[in-house]
């Protein structure tokens, strides 16, 4: 018989991890936790070693972090070679090698691509270079952000009310800083909440001082003569005077260097199965390229086997561990993802926190506490189970429905729970905005059944 | 030093904001924020707090040899789950 590849590879194998964020750092880890004992090299775009992004729209902007100083712990070494401030520029499949933009090669035996996503950038290219138009993904982008708040600009303006805008317009209400949000959809969150959830979220930006504007996409942004931006025009023929204007309309995936490799990589992100092991063109599994983090979508069990695109911090780390750990084991003792999807925001001093998918669910109730006191726990419902849970200040129950949601139990929710009130006896329509027309605040996005589902086709607005 | 908090896991039990305040700090009744980049001489309160976090949600470098250094739970190993 003969031995199985993984022996070799985890001796003496040459192991590229592109991406040095979150997913790659935690990869790297866990690959030489695992006995890895080769040649291990990753790639990174940013000049930057692996840096925790949270922070960025949250401890920075309230001036309890620096921005150039959320660099991530080490859990153990991990002896790599280092390539960053350079792009992977493309990926030659048959021959196992990576090209850089500055021209070199990298040969690998096992890949992990954890390029992660950008900042979406405002479509009017002459616009977005306007002084003052900023986006928030990188500590650059912190950084500069952090600088123009910081000399009291006379108004900020959030494209976008997901959960980065949101968090935006909590600090920049925290440093006293006049702030307008315009949300395309009837309430911030709403897709990633619903709108039954997100209708809390809207009164919570209004009572502290945040100018909402709803239902209104921006047309365009006015500059002054000197080339700073000035002023926001929106649809409903307002306009808004601002020095600030922040672009905050989720995220595009960073794939455009596998185009043409054969890899089943496009706008949605790379198709893997549960293993994390990357598709190509043909819906067939490669051996040797692996996924994790924002840039994959991987089937998932508890969600009919659909493929989710997850932008969550704890899935990159869960992800990471375990393409890793299947990049160098026997394939017998590989293990498939399957991680509760979890994320958390903190806006306006309220933790607000999810587990499942939440967009999946056409049905919410409110099985604790209540709306109106914005301390509760929203549950959602698909096709008569539990597929989601929603708190605000009141994480401590999240475990416990995670458990719900596991063992797929039923919806309408039957089980007595702690502070029910008669708002919660009976589920409401969760009332999603239509899918095919997502906005950017959904932080999972469900993506079809099929390496190559193209059911749903994303059209960014015109100005 | 350098520290990261699992905000999945953060229950707000606040064990952290009132063993170092100056890194740990309550934003609301359950929110919590953090100085990932705290200075060497919190090096003794941060041990302290990540040890004594119900959740086990902190890792942060650089600790062993302090006093109250973590357990190894409490530097980020995984939990199994």
């Amino acid at each position: 018989m003969a031995a199985d590849p993984g022996a070799r590879i985890l001796r003496e194998g040459r192991i590229v991890i592109v991406g040095a964020s979150l997913a790659g750092l935690r990869a790297a880890e866990t690959l030489r936790a695992e006995g890895f004992a080769g040649e291990l090299t990753l790639i990174g775009d940013e000049p930057y070693e692996p840096y925790d992004r949270p922070p960025l729209s949250k401890s920075v902007l309230l001036g309890m972090a620096s921005p150039i100083h959320t660099e991530l712990p080490h859990r153990r070494e991990i002896a790599a070679r280092w390539r960053l401030g350079v792009p992977a520029a493309g990926l030659d499949l048959a021959a196992g090698r990576v090209r850089l933009a500055d021209g070199d090669e990298v040969e690998y035996d096992r890949l992990l691509i954890a390029t992660g996503v950008r900042a979406r950038p405002w479509p009017n290219e002459e616009e977005a270079r306007l002084d003052g138009v900023c986006v928030l993904r990188t500590r650059d982008d912190a950084a500069d952000l952090y600088r123009r708040l910081k000399a009291g600009p006379g108004r900020v303006f959030v494209i976008g009310g997901g959960f980065a805008g949101s968090e935006i317009a909590s600090a920049c209400r925290g440093m006293g800083l006049p702030v307008t949000v315009a949300e395309r959809a009837g309430a911030p969150l709403v897709g990633a909440l619903g709108g039954v959830v997100a209708a809390v979220a809207a009164d919570l930006q209004l009572e502290n001082g945040v100018d909402l504007r709803t239902h209104v996409t921006v047309t365009g942004l006015e500059g002054d003569a000197a080339g700073r931006v000035r002023a926001v025009h929106l649809s409903d023929e307002s306009t808004v005077e601002a020095d600030v204007v922040v672009v905050s309309l989720g995220s595009l995936r960073n794939t455009e260097w596998l185009t043409g490799s054969g890899l089943g990589a496009g706008p949605r992100g790379i198709a893997c199965d549960a293993g994390c092991r990357a598709f190509d063109v043909r819906g067939i599994v490669t051996d040797d390229v692996f996924v994790a983090g924002d840039v994959a979508r991987s089937p998932h069990p508890l969600f009919g086997y659909q493929f989710l695109s997850l932008e969550h911090w704890g899935n990159a780390v869960a992800q990471a561990e375990t393409a890793a750990h299947n990049m160098v084991c026997a394939s017998a003792d590989r293990r498939p993802h399957l991680w509760m999807p979890a994320f958390w925001s903190s806006m306006f001093g309220v933790s607000i926190k999810s587990v499942g998918v939440p967009p999946m669910g056409d049905q919410v109730m409110v099985t604790q506490g209540s709306l109106a006191e914005r301390r509760f726990v929203a549950v959602y419902g698909h096709q008569g189970r539990i597929v989601a849970a929603v708190s605000f200040d009141n994480t401590r129950w999240l475990e416990f429905y995670a458990r719900q949601i596991e063992r797929g139990a039923p919806f309408p929710v039957e089980f007595p729970t702690m502070d029910r009130r008669p708002e919660g006896r009976r589920p409401v329509p969760a009332a999603f905005p239509d899918p095919s027309l997502p906005t950017h605040g959904a932080t999972v996005t469900l993506t079809g059944y099929s390496p190559a589902d193209r059911q749903l086709v994303f059209h960014p607005a015109r100005p | 030093m350098r520290l990261v908090v699992d905000l999945n896991k953060c229950q707000g039990y606040a064990q952290c904001a009132f063993l170092a305040p100056d890194v740990f700090a309550m934003h609301g009744e359950e929110s919590l924020v953090y100085d990932p980049h705290p200075e060497e001489q919190q090096r003794e309160r941060v041990a302290r707090a990540v040890a004594a976090c119900p959740v086990q949600a902190i890792t942060a470098d650089g600790l062993r040899g302090a006093p109250g250094s973590a357990p190894r739970s409490a530097l980020g190993v995984p939990d199994g789950r």
